[in-house]
């Protein structure tokens, strides 16, 4: 797809909140929400991976987004959501705070991420766009749930 | 008519034909000069009328005959393929359907005789009517006589139900629906689970009525569709024949091979998975076992070897045994290579049973044959073998009787989607141990004889050898939910190496549905899965193999730690770079492997004391002990001192110690100096600041005096004919 295709399309997002944050994913690759599941803990994972779920017997990893995204932890883990994405690398969870409207937006809407933004974030975000009052950050999902960079950040931490 | 079973047949094959017909005539006319393609249409409808006509199907003779004709002329290129030729072909390939159809359906060939459908073939044929007007004439035929389809399909319509059943009986189904489905009844059997164990402590009797029916329908469902995913093992077995003739014929040898059981079933992922390492046994047992036609002919055997598979179920598992009848293996020349190669130790080969030594041959590294050939000898050999089949949970053993041959028996599960595994709980979690890697169980206790429990448990004592234990606790970053001193071992096998998991506690053995996980976890190599527990939770399956490395229990470690538990340590390679950490009152020390001769166990009552200071007889030497002073001793009440020995220069020397905790191949991170007497400084090890003991300044401390005195000592004692050492300590 050319850049010029994506500015013709329109494209439904789900959006979420995290951390104070306005996030969005194109809503064909959510799979389906999840209220409060239990998490098994999987111990020498990366931090961001907070559990994995039992998606119908299917085992999902769910990666907590306030981690991903390097905002302070959850206050009280109850109520999250998790939503659950299909991806290249299989069904991943993302875990929120609160889900929001689905939106249909415009290809030309979507701006290119601020230049000044860590580029760590910026890696995760495929653009941003304007919606009334707040910023919408369109989340890049390849980059998003590619722990390359977890595992080598943390790879002394794991020993 | 010849028998039901014949006709059966027949129609299975053409069916099956007439489908791939329909593709290669569309096939062919697009490119009606694929030669290729044509013969193969030919060689279908040749086949059909061959049999049909042995079988007496007359009619059905007659149009695949008419066929034959018009496609011959094809063939030998007196007529080109058009659009109309083809729509007429493939009306005699339906015609020919309804005919077999109607067959199947028991009510012969029909009660319509297509002879419209053979008119037209044979004008066609005869080169009587032009093309075109024939496919419009088709029409017209269709339309004006008794439609030709009308009858039969009538005929066919209640039979296809009742015995359609023959060309529908087989169906080809994609691999991955299977593997979903598999998925699903695992799923549905965790749900059967739950369900049943909810209602376990209901009086609810209706409810408890329909969940039994579930439970029953469960099962039969799960065993459905575990059939559905097995394979017979002649799958493997049909490629062997051919690759024994060629190896033969290569090797110059008479080979002959037998099977009994190959239609033994086995699911689909591990016929897959034996695919390879039984190629590999059969290979060896050519190459290796089986002598040439001379040698057995001399040994008074007859020229021809035989090599004889034989698989059969057995309690759940697939046995497969291959057996030749060539010269065996020596247990003495296996011993021989396994010195020589330093896999084993010469005590070991010693106590070795023949069995056991014929066994060796699994060892990596380790080959008998004297020259790399082409066929096997290329480095991997039966340790790839072995790896292959643990590796799907199974075992694989071998006998040999020299002179005889020999039989490698194979034992393997019959699925691995479902596996027996131990579950453990450390940390408050669950985790599952495959049954596979299991050893042993072993409970401590307070007291507990053999066990060596500094607060993190290090090594245990165990028939004589030192068993390196790691906590999974520590390993897994989790903190432990058990009392201290309490805590159960499960005694671990992965590749070559023993060690001990210390574990919480140990819940049950219980058979598990298998779960791969995703991409994002691979990285992590102490899993191999995970699987859903009875009440819906996930636990994470271990992988032994992973988890050993992680503890770096393996290769070098391992084998200087039995070592070192054994007696002497012999080389030196193998301990380079690895710490011996131990206990000293509230410090914990380190010292480098490579400068400790032995561990000792000394009796509290065997200290002596010589010139003040105290000292243990140690064949027939004085071994001085000392201890660190900064450690606390007051508290000492042991009958058995642990002691560490050191060699010197001057001499060996014990340090008393109170445990010796671990031996460990860690880097050591961030060192600061000490003047602390017998310490070089402290450093990051394993994690935690631990003091590094100075070996030489201790040394110095436990030599006895200077070389001078010692000289003089000697000179005053040698007259009475003893040596000076032994007379000073007397």
């Amino acid at each position: 797809m050319t850049a010029a295709d994506r500015r013709d399309e329109s494209v439904q997002y789900a959006t979420f909140e995290v951390g104070g944050h306005y996030l969005g994913i194109p809503v064909l690759q959510v799979q389906e929400v999840l209220r409060e599941q239990y998490l098994t803990p999987v111990p020498l994972a990366p931090r961001v991976i907070s559990g994995l779920i039992n998606l119908r017997g299917q085992i999902v990893p769910a990666l907590e987004m306030r981690t991903l995204l390097q905002l302070p932890e959850r206050a009280e883990p109850e109520g999250t959501l998790s939503v659950v994405l299909r991806t290249e690398v299989g069904l991943v969870s993302l875990q929120v705070d609160e889900i929001g409207d689905v939106l249909e937006i415009e290809g030309a809407a979507v701006e290119a991420s601020p230049a000044n933004l860590e580029p760590h974030i910026r890696r995760l975000l495929s653009g941003v766009c304007r919606i009334g009052s707040r910023l919408l950050l369109v989340l890049d999902i390849h980059n998003a749930v590619d722990l390359t960079a977890a595992y080598g950040l943390s790879g002394s931490e794991l020993n | 008519m010849e028998s039901q079973e014949i006709v059966t047949e027949f129609l299975l094959e053409s069916s099956e034909n007439l489908a791939k017909l329909d593709q290669d005539m569309v096939e062919l006319e697009r490119q009606p000069a694929n030669r290729d393609l044509l013969a193969s249409v030919f060689r279908t409808i040749h086949t059909i009328k061959g049999t049909c006509g042995f079988l007496g199907f007359d009619r059905l003779s007659a149009l695949t005959h008419v066929m034959e004709d018009i496609l011959a002329q094809l063939r030998d290129g007196r007529r080109m393929l058009d659009a109309d030729l083809t729509t007429m072909l493939l009306e005699s390939v339906d015609g020919t359907r309804r005919m077999l159809a109607s067959i199947e359906a028991g009510q012969g060939e029909g009660p319509v005789f297509e002879h419209a459908l053979i008119a037209r073939l044979e004008m066609v044929r005869d080169g009587k009517t032009a093309i075109a007007p024939v496919a419009r004439g088709s029409a017209a035929i269709a339309d004006a006589g008794p439609p030709p389809e009308a009858g039969p399909a009538q005929a066919s319509a209640p039979a296809t139900g009742r015995t359609g059943a023959t060309a529908d009986s087989t169906l080809r189904v994609d691999i991955g629906l299977l593997d979903r489905l598999m998925n699903l009844v695992g799923e549905l059997v965790l749900t059967r689970n739950q369900l049943v164990q909810h209602n376990a402590g209901r009086e609810d009797s209706a409810l408890n009525a329909i969940s039994q029916r579930l439970n029953l329908i469960t099962s039969e469902l799960q065993e459905a569709v575990m059939k559905t995913r097995m394979q017979p093992i002649g799958v493997v077995w049909n490629k062997l024949p051919r690759l024994v003739r060629d190896l033969a014929t290569t090797l110059k040898k008479q080979i002959a091979i037998e099977t009994d059981g190959a239609e033994t079933e086995l699911d689909r992922t591990i016929i897959e998975a034996i695919k390879d390492p039984l190629t590999h046994i059969v290979r060896n047992s050519c190459d290796h076992g089986i002598e040439g036609p001379a040698d057995r002919v001399a040994q008074g055997k007859t020229g021809q070897g035989h090599l004889t598979l034989r698989a059969w179920h057995q309690g759940g598992q697939v046995n497969i045994e291959i057996a030749d009848d060539g010269a065996g293996i020596d247990p003495a020349r296996v011993k021989a290579k396994a010195l020589e190669r330093r896999l084993i130790t010469e005590e070991q080969a010693a106590r070795m049973s023949p069995r056991e030594a014929v066994n060796l041959v699994f060892l990596p590294g380790f080959s008998t044959a004297q020259a790399v050939t082409s066929i096997s000898g290329r480095g991997v050999g039966m340790d790839v073998v072995r790896t292959h089949i643990e590796r799907i949970g199974g075992t694989v053993d071998l006998a040999s009787q020299p002179g005889h041959g020999t039989t490698v028996r194979v034992r393997i599960p019959l699925t691995l989607a479902i596996i027996p595994g131990l579950v453990v709980q450390a940390g408050g979690e669950r985790f599952v141990i495959p049954q596979v890697n299991l050893h042993e169980l072993i409970q401590t206790a307070e007291g507990g004889t053999e066990i060596e429990f500094a607060h993190s448990a290090a090594v245990l004592r165990r028939r004589n050898a030192l068993l390196p234990l790691a906590d999974l606790c520590e390993v897994l970053g989790l903190a432990p939910a058990r009392r201290p001193g309490e805590a159960s071992v499960v005694v671990l096998q992965a590749d070559q190496h023993c060690f001990g998991l210390i574990v919480d506690s140990i819940c049950d053995s219980e058979e598990i549905v298998v779960k791969p996980l995703g991409n994002q976890l691979k990285p992590l190599n102490c899993y191999a899965g995970a699987t859903i527990m009875g009440d819906g939770r996930i636990a994470l399956i271990l992988d032994v193999a992973g988890l050993a490395q992680r503890t770096r229990m393996m290769d070098a470690a391992a084998r200087a730690v039995r070592a070192a538990g054994s007696a002497a340590v012999d080389t030196a390679d193998a301990r380079r770079g690895l710490l011996l950490l131990f206990q000293a009152g509230s410090e914990r020390l380190a010292v480098p492997l490579g400068r400790v001769a032995r561990l000792e166990k000394i009796a509290a009552s065997a200290v002596e004391h010589a010139c003040g200071r105290p000292v243990a007889q140690y064949r027939n030497r004085i071994l001085p002990l000392l201890e660190l002073p900064q450690a606390d001793t007051g508290g000492r009440e042991e009958d058995v001192l642990s002691v560490v020995v050191f060699r010197s220069a001057a001499g060996e020397f014990g340090l008393i110690v109170d445990e010796i905790t671990d031996i460990v191949n860690e880097s050591v991170v961030d060192a600061v100096g000490s003047d602390r007497f017998g310490l070089l400084g402290s450093a990051i090890i394993g994690g935690r600041v631990t003091d590094v003991v100075d070996v030489d300044s201790l040394a110095e401390t436990a030599a006895w005096a200077s070389s001078g005195a010692l000289a003089r000592l000697g000179e005053a004692l040698s007259a009475s004919g003893e040596t000076a050492r032994c007379e000073v300590l007397q």
